[in-house]
């Protein structure tokens, strides 16, 4: 393995303050495992450097949120949108780490410089405000808030600790990542078919969740009230510690609920999430099921059933047996009809950070960075193909520049396109910045001529 | 103009028509005398105050409809159809001129004016209705009947999944998903492509939607009015006072509610009409009249007016005042002065008496020329009626406090009694005079610097 001591390009050698070769990292593994973490001794800094230095893709991250506005040329751009947007950077020192609000740019190489200046470990970006937030005191008077924001989800799987048991807290594995397979498909489908947006990009967080940005100027120009509303239809899963029973319907499936369980939920919880997670082998996890069901004779009926021997497929088999039960025609009394849902619902419809989503200038980790415990980069993820997106093999910090080290003697000045986050900035550009800019320029064109045409109607008056 | 007259009256039987429910578009031209504007702003701020208390302890939709029901009735409805809206219109630019100054208040007014509105929308025929749409330029196009057809299924599951029971509606308006937040955030409309389809029975939700931002947009412009030319010239006058509400009304009066420890003797008759509960003051009134109680009358007074804080000096001051106009000084001084240093517990065994409860109030059996006892008890029918229409209790509230003492639930009448003269909620019910004071007492003053700014208006 090429290591970067040894590599040809100098020029990106991090700096030895350490007096150890970075490279020591394990280099008779024979798998990628050791690159999936920064290894020991060498800073984190160091490789951020490197990272912020080469491959931070500036230009498409300004592009994006200018939101065509930064086109000096066409006289309906607003030049300050991107200068007023908050940025915010989190600084590891030694010891302690500072986090710096109310950064802003009034363009693409002051954001550059500045991040390679402070390489901060991570970068939230907020809303953009009525004001450059950098001055806001100075307008503190005359009123310093968020008027546009795009609209934002952030899934963590340690919001379902409760039905995962395959893993638990910042863990992850294969069985129990396609639960954010799933909050990615609903929700996609559903601010697409439902809302009318988009514009939407899913970034993976880094570690355990993912994050969504719906990017529509229609959804960037959301109140609050209209953020939380939109929340709420998500909020599916609720009720506090203290209720046993989180998902209730009362009536049959509203549509959007109705195709989100037909079209994923039911399938994947009945061919992969019972078996993968044995939800039915272990008395204590098929009695928290039984718990959701309101009927005391049908759950003493299928605890006493499952009581004993273990056959073959428990699982299958047993989730059948409760579904028979539920729907044979005696029981099928109005407070069971719906328990089945309930229960399907319960394990796996996406569980949203409501809060997240309903404030306006809430801070979200910028696509692009690098979790800082991971190594693994923030990486763009495909709504359409989400079922590949396996965050076990998302390029880590070492990995991308080991990749540069091996392939320094392409010929290439863009350094993105010799590591494999040249893919995931493609992805990023053709299928989310360019839409999206084209719709900006759409919409820009349009306000502008309506703008000309009411001055000129005003002006036949 | 004689017929518009005439219609809204003949709609004036409990369903009145559009007329009456002003959307407060442009500030009236009205003669208002001082007192009237007082009056309606103070009975307006009732309503509204009480509709944040019923929201704020999570009332449920239909006991907040039936809460602001009542509230209406109680405060600001009169016989006369034009009467009530003028006094609508009247108190409702009053409060907008008092609340428009800051972000918390203006915002509170907002939600506190849009509750209201959309529970009395939604009490409007739906001619009314209709007229209401019109004049908020509601220009949204019902679904045409081919397009009814293709999206029937849907339309029809959603409205099932919120409401499994009721009949179909088949008229629906094609919305922004945007102008109904509450039907998105409930999951009560079918959505596509960024549109709502909005059931005609739930048309209110839009019609509040504008409604609010309407009235938001006009603090906005009052408050620009208020700093451009009100504030300064009313620098001396009205702005301090106006300022000084902003800092007190919304902010202390939940949070902390202070016990007023202490009461000199100087406010004792403010407090008598404002605070005290119906037995307390007829004592207090039977005292005022006659220079005399007797024993029974004397205990549940004077140990009440230990517990509200009246020290024995006052007390002493107090009691002199009015018997010696009957008995002379002399004999007050050594006949009566003993019982109530006794009461203070300044005699005799000096146990310090405690202030009788309701239920011992209740179970007392007054005799020829006792005043105490509980009136919801102890009072006719008709003495009651005259008592209660004394402390402004009428129409709705005073059939349902009939009602319960009727059924003997005398302290639910005097909770009713103190909900309907505070115009605020007693959650927790009345069962010791002195709490009904205390309560009574953190209610008023929250509203006292109200009352101070409308009075210089
Ligand atoms: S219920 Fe209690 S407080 Fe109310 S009037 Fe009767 S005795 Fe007085
Ligand atoms: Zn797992």
């Amino acid at each position: 393995m090429a290591s970067i001591a040894a590599c040809s390009s100098p020029g990106i050698v991090p700096k030895q303050e350490h007096g150890e070769d970075p490279m020591q990292i394990d280099s008779n593994a024979p798998e990628q495992r050791h690159i999936n973490r920064v290894p020991e001794g060498l800073l984190l800094t160091d490789y951020l450097r490197i990272y912020y230095g080469k491959l931070f893709p500036y230009m498409d991250m300004f592009k994006w949120l200018s939101y065509g506005n930064a086109d000096g040329k066409h006289p309906g751009c607003d030049s300050s949108y991107f200068g007023r947007r908050e940025f915010s950077f989190t600084i590891k020192s030694d010891r302690d780490e500072i986090y710096l609000r109310f950064q802003s740019f009034s363009n693409a190489s002051e954001m550059e410089s500045a991040i390679k200046a402070k390489c901060p470990t991570k970068i939230d970006i907020g809303a953009v405000y009525t004001v450059d937030p950098a001055k806001r005191h100075a307008y503190a008077q005359s009123g310093f808030s968020p008027v546009e924001r795009e609209l934002i989800f952030d899934i963590d799987i340690t919001d379902y600790d409760d039905v995962r048991y395959c893993c638990s807290g910042a863990d992850i594995c294969s069985d129990c990542w396609p639960l954010m397979t799933i909050a990615i498909k609903v929700i996609d489908t559903a601010l697409r078919e439902d809302f009318g947006f988009n514009h939407i990009l899913w970034v993976f967080s880094g570690r355990r969740g993912v994050h969504c940005w719906v990017c529509d100027s229609r959804a960037r120009r959301l109140s609050k009230e209209q953020r939380s509303a939109i929340a709420d239809y998500f909020n599916v899963y609720k009720g506090g510690e203290n209720s046993l029973k989180k998902v209730t319907f009362s009536g049959p499936l509203h549509p959007s609920l109705a195709r989100a369980y037909t079209d994923v939920l039911k399938h994947y919880f009945e061919e992969k999430w019972i078996s993968t997670q044995k939800l039915f082998e272990h008395e204590e996890r098929f009695h928290k099921i039984l718990q959701l069901i309101p009927d005391e004779s049908v759950v003493s009926e299928l605890a006493g059933k499952w009581q004993g021997s273990r056959l073959e497929h428990v699982n299958s088999v047993r989730w059948d047996q409760l579904k028979h039960m539920l729907q044979s025609g005696s029981k099928k009394t109005q407070g069971l009809r719906r328990c089945i849902e309930e229960i399907v619902f319960s394990y796996t419809y996406p569980r949203i950070d409501i809060q997240v989503t309903k404030g306006m200038n809430h801070l979200l980790k910028a696509p692009f960075c690098v979790h800082p415990g991971t190594g693994r980069v923030c990486v763009p993820i495909d709504p359409n193909n989400c079922e590949q997106f396996d965050p076990t093999s998302v390029p880590t910090l070492a990995q991308l520049l080991e990749e540069l080290n091996a392939n320094a003697s392409i010929g290439t000045d863009n350094y993105m396109e010799k590591t494999s986050l040249g893919l995931s900035v493609n992805f990023f550009r053709t299928s989310f910045l360019e839409p999206l800019f084209k719709t900006c320029k759409e919409e820009l064109e349009s306000a502008y001529n309506t703008k000309i045409q009411q001055s000129k109607d005003s002006l036949n008056w | 103009m004689e017929i518009v007259r005439s219609q809204r009256r003949n709609g004036s039987d409990g369903s009145a028509g559009a007329a009456s429910l002003p959307l407060y578009k442009s500030a009236p031209s009205l003669e208002v005398r001082l007192e009237e504007f007082e009056r309606c702003a103070i009975d307006r701020l009732r309503v509204l105050k009480a509709i944040s208390d019923g929201l704020s302890r999570g009332k449920k939709p239909e006991e907040m409809d039936n809460l602001v029901g009542e509230l209406w009735r109680a405060n600001m409805k009169h016989q006369d159809v034009d009467e009530t809206l003028r006094k609508d219109i009247i108190s409702h630019f009053a409060l907008r001129l008092v609340y428009c100054r800051e972000e918390e208040m203006r915002r509170w007014f907002l939600s506190m004016e849009t509750t209201l509105f959309r529970y009395r929308f939604r009490l409007q025929n739906a001619e009314a209705q209709k007229s209401i749409m019109n004049e908020l330029q509601l220009q949204y196009n019902v679904l045409s009947h081919a397009e009814y057809e293709t999206l029937k299924d849907k339309l029809i599951q959603a409205a099932r999944s919120v409401n499994s029971t009721s009949n179909p509606e088949t008229v629906f308006y094609k919305v922004p998903f945007e102008d109904v937040p509450d039907l998105v955030a409930g999951r009560r409309v079918f959505l596509l492509k960024g549109f709502a389809f909005v059931p005609r029975n739930q048309v209110v939700s839009l019609v509040c939607t504008i409604f609010r931002s309407n009235i938001s947009k006009a603090l906005a412009l009052t408050n620009r009015k208020w700093r451009a030319t009100i504030h300064d010239q009313e620098k001396d006058r009205l702005a301090p006072i106006v300022e000084a509400l902003g800092n007190s009304y919304l902010g202390p009066d939940y949070s902390q509610p202070r016990e007023c420890a202490e009461i000199s003797l100087k406010d004792i008759n403010q407090l008598a009409s404002s605070s005290f509960p119906l037995c307390m003051r007829h004592l207090f009134g039977k005292l005022k009249e006659d220079h005399h109680l007797k024993h029974g009358g004397r205990m549940q007074l004077g140990l009440f007016l230990k517990g509200v804080g009246l020290k024995l000096e006052d007390a002493l001051a107090f009691w002199r005042a009015e018997f010696s106009q009957k008995v002379g000084a002399e004999r007050f001084d050594k006949e009566y002065a003993y019982s109530i240093r006794h009461n203070y517990g300044k005699e005799g065994k000096r146990t310090d008496y405690t202030p009788y409860s309701c239920q011992k109030i209740i179970m007392s059996t007054p005799s020829t020329g006792d005043h105490h006892g509980c009136p919801f008890r102890h009072f006719s029918e008709e003495n009651l009626r005259a008592a209660l229409n004394k402390m402004g209790v009428g129409g709705r509230a005073m059939d349902d406090i009939m009602d319960k003492v009727r059924n003997r639930h005398y302290q639910l009448a005097c909770t009713l009694t103190f909900e309907a003269t505070h115009a605020a909620s007693c959650e927790t019910g009345i069962n010791h005079p002195n709490q009904y004071f205390v309560e009574s007492r953190k209610i008023f003053q929250s509203k006292i610097l109200v009352r101070m700014l409308i009075t210089i208006v």
